[in-house]
C-alpha cells in the first residue's frame, strides 16, 4: 500500500475536500457521542439547532466567528507563504493588552482624546503588538534558520505569562475584587452592536472586509505573488529574483498583526477588558479554520462560521443531552485531521500493491 | 548464447492516459550484454522497474530462469537472481563498504552479525569478478566510479545472475566508463547477463551484444550490435531522420563577463574566466566539482568569497534581480526545483523574473499584459501543455525547459526577437531531455550566440560540449583550466582533466 501522486490535480476534488472532511468528521465524532451514551441523531440536531437554528443562535455563532475569522486569516496568510505561525494565541493576547493600554481607563480616566483618534490608535497598537511578537520568530527564521513552529508555539506561553503578570500588576483592575482582570476599556471605544439585543458587533464587518482585502492582496498584487511564490517554492522564487527573506518577514508581520487585531476586536466588541480566559484557544482554532478553508481568505469566513457554529451549538447541546461540550473540541480537531487526509487524497491516490 | 535466462512477455503498463510500456516482449540470454536504448520517456525505466518489482505491470508475465516471477516484489526479484544498479546510488555514505554490502542481507532477528563470513565472501566475490575494493573504506570517501563498483558488488554479493544498470555512465568520466565496460565484459565472460540502459549511442555500440530499441513505450527493434550503425540506431530511437544542429559562424566580440580569481569556500578556487560576446564557452566536468557554485555566482545567487565578477565592466552584487536587469539569461540546472514554481500557473512563471517591472504598476500585477506576454512566449518557444493557466508542474521536462529558456531569452521584451541577452548562463540545459528537445535547446543557444550573446554552457555531456563550444574549460575539484579553443582539446585530454590529472593549467 502506498501513495502515488496524481498526474493531474482536479480542481473539483480540491473543492470537495472540505465537505468530504466535514462529513467524515461528523461520522467519526458520532462514535464518541455514542460512547458517551447519548443518541447520535438528537445530539447532532441539538448542536445544529444551537449553532444555526435561530436568530439568537446565528447571532451567537457570528459573535464567536468574529475573532476566529481574524485568527484564521492570520494562519492562512502565514501558511500561504509556508510560514507556520502557531503563535496566534499569544499574539491575540498581547493585542488585547495593547488595546487596553491605549484605550483603557487607567486610574479612573483614560487618554482624553476624541474617539476618532483613540479608536484607530487602539487598533493600530494591537496590530503592532501582535506583529512585534511575530517579528522575533520571523527574524530568527530568516537570519538563523530557527524553525518558526517551535518559536511561535513557545512564545504563546511567554506571552500568556506576560499578560498574567500585567493583569496582576500594572494593569490590574482595582475594582475586580482580586480577580486577575485588566482595567476596563473606555465606553466610547466599544464597538457598536450590529443587531439589537444580541452580541454581534461591527467587528464582524472588520473581519469580513479584511478577508476580502487579503483575497485581493494575494490575487492581484506583486506582494501576493511574492508570498505565494515563496510558499510554493522558495528556491525557485529566490532564483527569479523574489526577495525571499523580506517577503517572509512582511508576511510574518501581517500575520501577527491580524492575530493582534483579533484581540483588540474581542476586547472592544465583547469583553470590555482582558482576562486570562478571554480566548478559548481562538489562536489554535484559527489554524484549523485556515486549513479547512484551503488557505483561501474568503474560505476562512465560511470555515470560521462553521467552527463557531459547532462550538456554540455544543454549548447549548450539552444542556440538553449528557454529552460534555468537549465534543466540540473533538469535532474541531478531527475536522483538522480529516481535512489533511482529504487534501492528501485529492493530491495522491492510494495503490494497493 | 544459450537459452533465455529472462523472458518478458507482453508487458503493458499505463499511467493514466499514458501508455509507458505497450505489450513489450523481450528475452535476455545468458552471458550477453543487452542494451536497452531509447530516448527519455521511451519506457526504459518503467520496463526495468517492472522487472525489478517496483511497479506492477497491467498485463504481461515475467519468467526468470524458467520460473514465473511474482509481480511487484523486489525481494522475489532479488531471490531470483536479478540485481539492479540505480542511476542514483542507494548507498549509506557514512557506512563502510562492507556494511553497505551486508545491509539488508541479514535477518533483523539475528542476534550477532556474521561479519567475518561476509567479509570473506565479499573478498571472494571481488576477486572472482575483478572488482577491487577496500571493505573498510567509508563509502563517503570513495569516488563516483568506486561507488558504482560497490553497487555492482552489492548485487553480485546477493548472487545476481542478471544485472540491470540504469544509465551507468551518466556520472562517470570517460576513463571511468572504460573501466566499467571492461568490468562488464568480465561479468558476461563468467556467464552473467547484463541489461545496460542508455541513450548514448556510442557506448551502446561499444559494450553490448544485442540492442533493444524502445520508442514511445513500444519495442521498435531488437538487433545484434554488429548489424547496427549509429545513424540507424538514432533513427530507430527517434523515429525520423535526425536534423543536425548546425553551428553558425561566430562573431567574437568584446569581453562581456569576467571572473577574476573567484573563490567559494569549499567549492571554487581561484577561478578566472573571460566570456566574449558571440561565443559559447563550455565548462566540462564530472558532477559535483564546483559547477553548482560557479553557476550560483553567475546567476547572482551567491557572492564569491574571494575575487570579483564583472559584467560589462561593472562589479556585480549577488542579487538575482540585478543580474536579470543587467541582461543575463539564466537556465538553472534543476528545472523542477529552481527553474519553475510548480504550483503556480505557467503565466505567472513566465513573468516571474520581471514581475515588478514591467508587469506591475503601483504594486498591482498587470494581468492582461502579463498573460498576453505569456501567450506569446508559449507560442514562440513552442511550449506544449494545457495552456497558460495550468500549473507549471504539469509541463513535461522538455516543455518546462522551453518555458524557462524562453523566459530567459525574451527578457521582458514585447517581441521575443527584440531582445539580446548580454550573457546566457546555461547549467546542464539538456539534462534529461529527449533528443528532439535537446536539438531545440541547442539551436536556441546557437541562435542567441549568433545574435551576439555570450554563452556559458556548464555540462556533463561531452557530446554536447564538443558539438557547441567554441572554447572549453574543464573543472575539477573547484579548479578551472584555462578555456582553450575546442579544436585544441582531444577527448582523452578532456577526460584526463576531468579526472584531475592535469594539475598545471599549462600542461596539455
Amino acid at each position: 500500500m502506498r501513495l502515488e501522486a496524481r498526474a493531474e490535480l482536479s480542481r473539483s476534488m480540491l473543492v470537495a475536500a472540505p465537505f468530504v472532511a466535514i462529513a467524515a468528521t461528523l461520522a467519526i465524532a458520532a462514535a464518541f457521542v455514542a460512547w458517551a451514551g447519548a443518541p447520535v441523531g438528537r445530539t447532532y440536531a441539538l448542536i445544529f439547532d444551537g449553532g444555526f437554528g435561530s436568530r439568537f443562535a446565528w447571532s451567537e455563532t457570528l459573535t464567536r466567528a468574529t475573532p476566529l475569522i481574524l485568527t484564521g486569516l492570520a494562519a492562512a496568510v502565514a501558511f500561504r507563504a509556508r510560514l507556520y505561525n502557531i503563535g496566534a494565541e499569544g499574539q491575540l493576547y498581547v493585542g488585547a493588552l495593547a488595546a487596553i493600554a491605549v484605550g483603557g481607563l487607567h486610574g479612573g480616566t483614560g487618554f482624553e482624546l476624541p474617539a476618532a483618534v483613540l479608536h484607530p490608535a487602539m487598533l493600530v497598537a494591537a496590530m503592532a503588538a501582535g506583529a512585534l511578537l511575530m517579528l522575533v520568530p520571523a527574524l530568527l527564521k530568516t537570519r538563523l534558520g530557527v524553525d518558526e513552529v517551535v518559536t511561535t508555539l513557545l512564545l504563546n506561553f511567554i506571552a500568556l505569562l506576560f499578560v498574567s503578570m500585567m493583569l496582576d500588576g500594572p494593569m490590574k483592575d482595582p475594582m475586580a475584587m482580586g480577580w486577575p482582570q485588566s482595567v476596563a476599556l473606555q465606553d466610547t471605544l466599544e464597538l457598536a452592536k450590529l443587531i439589537e439585543r444580541t452580541r454581534v458587533h461591527t467587528g464582524l464587518l472588520y473581519a469580513i472586509a479584511l478577508a476580502v482585502l487579503l483575497w485581493g492582496l494575494f490575487r492581484y498584487t506583486t506582494f501576493g505573488f511574492e508570498a505565494r511564490a515563496v510558499g510554493a517554492n522558495a528556491r525557485a522564487a529566490a532564483f527569479a529574483g523574489v526577495p525571499v527573506q523580506r517577503t517572509v518577514v512582511v508576511v510574518a508581520l501581517l500575520s501577527g498583526a491580524l492575530a493582534g487585531l483579533a484581540g483588540a476586536i474581542e476586547v472592544a466588541g465583547r469583553t470590555g477588558y482582558v482576562t486570562l480566559d478571554m480566548s478559548p484557544g481562538y489562536g489554535y482554532s484559527g489554524i484549523v479554520i485556515a486549513m479547512l478553508a484551503g488557505l483561501n481568505p474568503l474560505g476562512v469566513v465560511a470555515a470560521a462560521i462553521f467552527v463557531a457554529g459547532i462550538l456554540v451549538g455544543a454549548d447549548s447541546m450539552s444542556r440538553g443531552v449528557a454529552v460534555p461540550t468537549y465534543i466540540a473540541d473533538v469535532i474541531v480537531s478531527v475536522a483538522l485531521l480529516s481535512m489533511l487526509v482529504a487534501t492528501a487524497f485529492a493530491r495522491y491516490r492510494l495503490r494497493w500493491n | 548464447m544459450t537459452s533465455p535466462v529472462l523472458r518478458m512477455t507482453g508487458i503493458t503498463k499505463r499511467f493514466g492516459a499514458l501508455v509507458a510500456n505497450d505489450a513489450i516482449t523481450l528475452d535476455v540470454n545468458g552471458g550477453e550484454v543487452l542494451a536497452l536504448l531509447g530516448e527519455n520517456g521511451a519506457g526504459k525505466s518503467t520496463l526495468v522497474s517492472i522487472l525489478f518489482g517496483h511497479y506492477v505491470a497491467d498485463a504481461g508475465t515475467i519468467e526468470a530462469f524458467g520460473q514465473p516471477l511474482p509481480p511487484g516484489d523486489p525481494a522475489a526479484a532479488l531471490a531470483a537472481g536479478i540485481g539492479m544498479v540505480h542511476q542514483h546510488f542507494t548507498l549509506a555514505e557514512n557506512l563502510s563498504v562492507l556494511d553497505n554490502i551486508m545491509l539488508g542481507t541479514e535477518s533483523l532477528w539475528r542476534p550477532i552479525s556474521a561479519r567475518r563470513a561476509a567479509r570473506a565472501r565479499l573478498q571472494d566475490t571481488a576477486q572472482r569478478f575483478g572488482l577491487a575494493v577496500a571493505p573498510d573504506a567509508r563509502v563517503g570517501d570513495l569516488s563516483v566510479g568506486e561507488r558504482q563498483r560497490v553497487e555492482i558488488l552489492k548485487a553480485l554479493f546477493r548472487d545476481a545472475r542478471v544485472l540491470i544498470l540504469d544509465e551507468p555512465t551518466a556520472v562517470l568520466t570517460p576513463q571511468e566508463s572504460e573501466s566499467l565496460f571492461a568490468t562488464l565484459k568480465h561479468l558476461v565472460a563468467q556467464g552473467l547477463s547484463v541489461i545496460f540502459i542508455s541513450h548514448k549511442l556510442d557506448e551502446v555500440l561499444r559494450v553490448s551484444d544485442r540492442i533493444a530499441v524502445l520508442r514511445g513505450g513500444r519495442m521498435v527493434a531488437t538487433l545484434p550490435a554488429r548489424d547496427a550503425g549509429k545513424n540507424k540506431l538514432a533513427e530507430l530511437m527517434v523515429g525520423r531522420p535526425l536534423a543536425r544542429t548546425l553551428a553558425k559562424p561566430h562573431l567574437r566580440g568584446d569581453v562581456v563577463c569576467e571572473l577574476r580569481g573567484v573563490g567559494v569556500t569549499g567549492a571554487l578556487h581561484d577561478v578566472s574566466l573571460a566570456l566574449r560576446a558571440g561565443e559559447i564557452v563550455a565548462v566540462a566536468g564530472v558532477s559535483g566539482n564546483g559547477q553548482a557554485a560557479l553557476a550560483d555566482v553567475l546567476c547572482g545567487l551567491r557572492a564569491p568569497d574571494a575575487g570579483s565578477v564583472a559584467l560589462e565592466g561593472i562589479t556585480m552584487r549577488a542579487e538575482p534581480r540585478a543580474w536579470i536587469g543587467a541582461g543575463v539569461a539564466r537556465v538553472p540546472e534543476d528545472r523542477h526545483a529552481v527553474g519553475v514554481i510548480g504550483d503556480l500557473p505557467v503565466w505567472e512563471n513566465a513573468i516571474a523574473e520581471h514581475y515588478r517591472k514591467p508587469f506591475a504598476s503601483a504594486g498591482l500585477v498587470r494581468r492582461a499584459s502579463s498573460r498576453a506576454y505569456a501567450r506569446r512566449l508559449v507560442e514562440r518557444y513552442d511550449v506544449r501543455g494545457a495552456g497558460i493557466d495550468a500549473p507549471a508542474r504539469s509541463l513535461s521536462g522538455g516543455n518546462m525547459q522551453k518555458l524557462i529558456l524562453g523566459r530567459a531569452l525574451t527578457g521582458a521584451a514585447a517581441r521575443a526577437d527584440d531582445y539580446v541577452p548580454v550573457l546566457i548562463v546555461a547549467n546542464q540545459p539538456t539534462w534529461g531531455l529527449d533528443i528532439g528537445a535537446v536539438g531545440y535547446v541547442h539551436q536556441q543557444l546557437l541562435d542567441a550566440c549568433a545574435r551576439g550573446s555570450a554563452v556559458l554552457l556548464i555540462s556533463e555531456d561531452l557530446d554536447e560540449i564538443l558539438q557547441l563550444a567554441d572554447r572549453i574549460a574543464v573543472i575539477h575539484a573547484g579548479r578551472l583550466t584555462p578555456a582553450r579553443p575546442a579544436r585544441e582539446w582531444t577527448l582523452p585530454a578532456i577526460g584526463l582533466a576531468m579526472a584531475g590529472a592535469i594539475e598545471s593549467p599549462h600542461a596539455a
